[in-house]
């Protein structure tokens, strides 16, 4: 008797404390920024005392941490290096390779460590539903990004964007027009998606442009999935996640993925491949990314440092140098400001963009999760 | 009868080269497919660049820094784990056996039950435990050590109780204490010595499975070897090859090196038992 | 006078009876109690890092996303997809373990044959180890390398015998790969585990067998087969277990679609498109111990039917 209340009294306590420790987060030390204590709740640059006191508390932290920003992706590379070439702050880059949803993982295993993620680069759809992880604050251009492209709070900002293309290796296939032109037998074992729609947020966003192209719209994403499930059965579909690596190779000699990504590749395999990329006429599917300051940066000042260099013209110009539309690209063009021979360079784009509002990402994404695994198994 | 036993010696001597070399062939054309993919140009001719690369210490650092964090932090995590794994589990199976036998069942239940629990399920529920642990110690990837020596138990365990089967240690443990040794003499000086086969063989299996964890560390966002190298071949196909011929190779030629220095220790010396 | 004398003995007597056992049982108590400290270390870790995560994930697979208790969890695993990923893991770990297991003993009886301390056992033992152990994301590699689309075989298939491996579509990825590439683990993992029952086999059984008359069909259909099948069934079991908890090979090789049900707890955690899943993660990886566990458990019951002829 005495031995199964024991065993039982100790079995209760055991799971009293899993539920407690699952239940419970640990305790968030105070960030170790060292001096620059009222970063951490500035909204502005004038809550510091300007622009230059902003630069100084940065250098003071000395570094900033960055999360999932590879050095090909809207040209992250040279404009890490810029910022530390400007400001002299060391710029850690961890897990280029993560995804949103990575990203807000790693702040809250992180959290209170010196290694968490100062900013995010996030996809909508994350970002939208983690809000509450975000600080406010408004750069200095504020004025200049469009209402619909930022929170009123300044909790968020919308930072670049693109549209949804096709690129290609023009030597090994016929260059497509139209998003049908994909289930030709030109293209066999050929076209390749950059990502799983159910994972991936690009992935997402390419199969609404097939869809798009196949007579649906933003609120009917049926049509992009049945025309995937035609690819695959007529033997089109590659099954392989498209990179660097494998477009070199010539694995996957046709990619669907951000405008500003394939133009990249372009630029890579210049002289090797001759990649070129087009925005299917009339399925233009756009999506903006998000910036937004972790409330529990380790180096809060150099983490509004960092947007303020990524919202002014030089960093806007860097990532239109990427292939990327910059938010404040309207405001630019009208001062002047803008980078023309990069603005000219951009895939031209035929047809009204698209963009996805919440509650159709939302429907088009139970039916993907339901669908998606059947149509190209 | 000496006829009969050589001709199934002779059959055994056939079948044993056939499936040998069957299957020889089958496990061996990967790994030469590998060399031949790390070489071959796109264009045909051969190229030994992406080995004068990997050869190239110094500069492997700077050419592939996540490489090379992912290489150390797994070098360090094998040390840690192999010391966790024998501190925790060598005193507790000799202390289980020695004073606390009703308990046998119940460690050897606990040591077997991350089997039943595989690396992505354990990761799961991982994530609020780590969230703990990063808070107190950092979230640097040493801190997988305790995941790992979780999912070690069950090979450990096993390796290090057939070990104590093998010698008598209740009476090692009695005759040291009657002569004055304490506990950490006892384990330390009279039993680890005894069952040096069966740590050595435990050890083997944690470098293996640490070497080779990629679930945990990839989940809970650490950077190990695997993690590295599949993050590698997202970038460089022929790199991530190279590295892991190489890697499984090196594994090979420990583990065949090391089957030698173990077996020649010797079968574990019985302790002189009364003669009547 | 009888009356104090009475009393007088009655106490003597009762504080003879109860001290001696009262401080004997506290004493046996204590000691008890000191034992038990040697194995604190070893249980407050396993209860931290082992039992804690297994109720996490126990508990938070009936908890809704706002924590409070709910199966919608356990009923979405009905739901097509997951059901269908449960069926291909367990077909991919059925048919990698059937085959391992029979291509694994045969290279088991083939090393055993051999000389006990021969080059050719340890090499073929040291390969086994490497490969058990430590494939993954390397395994998945080097069959990309191999018959990956631009791989060594393909290309030698294609250029210099003219077949094209992949005219039927890209298998690699699918089942067909998975089961391919799992069997380049699963073979030496039943090297490994089979090993030892293999050794057992006395030379003596065989001897008696023959002086009795028995062929070597009959030695194997009577003596050895019904002494290995309980050590072949229980690795078989293992084996397995093995393949439906194997992750780091099919995460490193499929990167579109999970197909088994690892992929999807992955997905269910990583996904930046559906939001908000980490508990039907959690309801799969429950789904997951539950098939473990009964494969484990008929594997412990098969391993004590072994060491019973074969220890």
């Amino acid at each position: 008797m005495r031995t199964w209340i024991a065993r039982g009294s100790v079995l209760v306590t055991v799971a009293g404390l899993a539920l407690a420790v699952a239940a419970c987060a640990p305790p968030t030390k105070s960030s170790d920024s060292g001096g620059s204590s009222g970063a951490a709740s500035a909204t502005s640059a004038a809550d510091l005392g300007g622009m230059d006191k902003l630069v100084a508390a940065a250098k003071k932290e000395g570094q900033l941490n960055v999360i999932a920003l590879p050095p090909d992706w809207a040209n992250y590379g040279n404009i890490i290096k810029a910022f530390t070439t400007k400001y002299g702050i060391k710029v850690n880059s961890a897990q280029p390779d993560a995804a949103s949803q990575d990203e807000i993982n790693a702040a809250n295993q992180l959290k209170g460590q010196g290694g968490v993620p100062d900013v995010f680069d996030l996809g909508s759809a994350v970002a939208l539903k983690n809000t509450a992880m975000f600080a406010p604050y408004k750069v200095s251009t504020w004025s200049d990004v469009p209402d619909a492209l930022k929170d009123a709070n300044g909790d968020w900002v919308n930072d670049y964007g693109g549209y949804m293309s096709i690129g290609y290796d023009s030597s090994k296939v016929p260059a497509p027009t139209k998003v049908t032109d994909l289930l030709g037998a030109a293209y066999k074992g050929k076209v390749a998606l950059n990502g799983d729609p159910t994972q991936a947020g690009s992935a997402f966003s390419g199969v609404v442009m097939a869809a798009l192209g196949n007579g649906g719209s933003a609120d009917d994403i049926s049509k992009g999935v049945s025309f995937f499930g035609q690819l695959k059965k007529s033997g089109n579909f590659l099954p392989v996640d498209p990179t660097p690596a494998t477009i070199e190779s010539g694995q996957t000699p046709v990619v669907i993925d951000w405008d500003y990504l394939n133009v990249a590749q372009t630029k890579t395999l210049q002289g090797k491949i001759n990649w070129k990329v087009v925005v299917p006429q009339n399925a233009v599917v756009g999506s903006y990314y998000v910036q937004a300051i972790n409330k529990g940066a380790a180096h809060p000042a150099a983490a509004r440092l960092w947007e303020e260099f990524l919202y002014s013209d030089q960093g806007q110009n860097l990532w239109l140098q990427g292939g990327a539309r910059p938010v404040r690209e309207d405001a630019m063009q009208k001062a002047g400001t803008i980078d023309q021979s990069a603005f000219t360079a951009l895939p031209p784009v035929t047809g009204t963009p698209v963009f996805l509002t919440q509650d159709q990402t939302q429907t088009a994404t139970t039916y993907l999760t339901a669908n998606w695994a059947k149509a190209v198994s | 009868m000496a006829g009969v036993t050589a001709r199934r010696a002779r059959r055994q001597r056939t079948f044993r080269w056939i499936v040998v070399i069957v299957l020889g062939v089958f496990f061996l054309v990967p790994l030469f497919a590998m060399l031949m993919f790390t070489i071959r140009e796109p264009d045909g001719h051969y190229t030994f660049e992406t080995w004068r690369q990997f050869f190239d210490w110094p500069q492997l650092a700077s050419t592939y820094p996540d490489l090379w964090t992912g290489m150390r932090s797994s070098g360090e995590l094998v040390v840690l784990t192999v010391a966790l794994m024998l501190v925790l589990l060598v005193p507790t199976v000799v202390w289980v056996r020695l004073r606390l036998p009703w308990l046998r069942r119940i460690v050897e239940f606990i040591c077997l039950l991350p089997l039943t629990i595989p690396a992505i399920v354990l990761v799961v529920g991982l994530a609020p435990v780590y969230a703990w642990v990063t808070y107190f110690l950092g979230g640097s990837p040493m801190t997988l050590t305790f995941a790992y020596t979780v999912l070690v138990l069950p090979y450990a365990y096993r390796a290090i109780d057939a070990g104590l089967s093998g010698i008598d240690v209740k009476t090692l443990s009695e005759a040291a204490r009657s002569l004055g040794s304490s506990w950490g003499t006892v384990m330390w000086r009279v039993v680890l010595p005894n069952i040096r086969s069966a740590v050595l063989s435990a050890s083997f299996l944690t470098v293996a499975l640490v070497l080779g964890e990629f679930t945990i560390a990839s989940l809970l966002n650490r950077t190990n070897l695997q993690v590295a190298v599949e993050l590698l071949g997202k970038s460089s196909a022929t790199m991530s090859v190279a590295v892991s011929l190489a890697a499984l190779v090196l594994a090979f030629i420990l583990l065949f090196a090391l089957s030698f220095a173990g077996r020649r220790r010797g079968h574990n010396r019985r302790p002189i038992r009364e003669t009547s | 006078m009888t009356t104090v004398a009475h009393q007088s003995d009655a106490a003597p007597v009762d504080q003879h009876r109860d001290p001696a056992p009262a401080s004997a049982k506290w004493r046996a108590g204590w000691r008890r109690g000191r034992q038990l400290t040697g194995v604190v270390p070893f249980f407050a870790f396993i209860v931290v890092f082992l039992v804690i995560p297994t109720l996490v994930v126990a508990v938070g697979a009936f908890a809704g996303s706002d924590g409070r208790p709910t199966l919608d969890n356990l009923s979405a695993l009905g739901d097509g997809y997951i059901v269908d990923a449960f069926v291909r893991s367990i077909v991919l770990s059925a048919l990698t373990a059937v085959i391992g297991a029979i291509l694994g003993t045969l290279l088991a009886y083939a090393l055993v044959t051999a000389k006990p301390d021969g080059i050719l056992r340890r090499l073929v033992t040291s390969a086994c180890g490497v490969l058990a152990q430590f494939g993954g994301v390397m395994l998945a590699f080097a069959f990309i390398a191999t018959i990956g689309l631009s791989g060594f075989v393909t290309l030698f298939l294609q250029n210099d015998l003219g077949v094209n491996l992949y005219s039927g579509g890209v298998w690699l990825f699918d089942l067909p790969g998975l089961v391919l590439v799992y069997t380049y683990f699963q073979i030496p993992l039943m090297v490994i585990v089979f090993l030892p029952a293999l050794d057992g086999i006395r030379p003596q059984w065989r001897e008696a067998t023959s002086s009795l008359g028995g062929s070597t069909w009959q030695y194997w259909r009577r003596v050895a087969m019904p002494l290995l099948a309980p050590a072949f069934l229980g690795s078989t079991l293992l084996l397995f277990a093995n393949a439906f908890s194997a992750y780091a090979t099919a995460a490193a090789l499929v990167s579109q679609g999970s197909p088994i049900v690892p992929l999807q707890i992955r997905s269910a955690l990583t996904s930046e498109v559906v939001l908000g899943h980490q508990n039907l993660g959690k309801a799969m990886a429950l789904g997951m111990v539950v098939v473990v566990a009964i494969v484990m458990w008929l594997y412990a019951y098969l391993q004590k039917r072994t060491s019973r002829w074969l220890g």
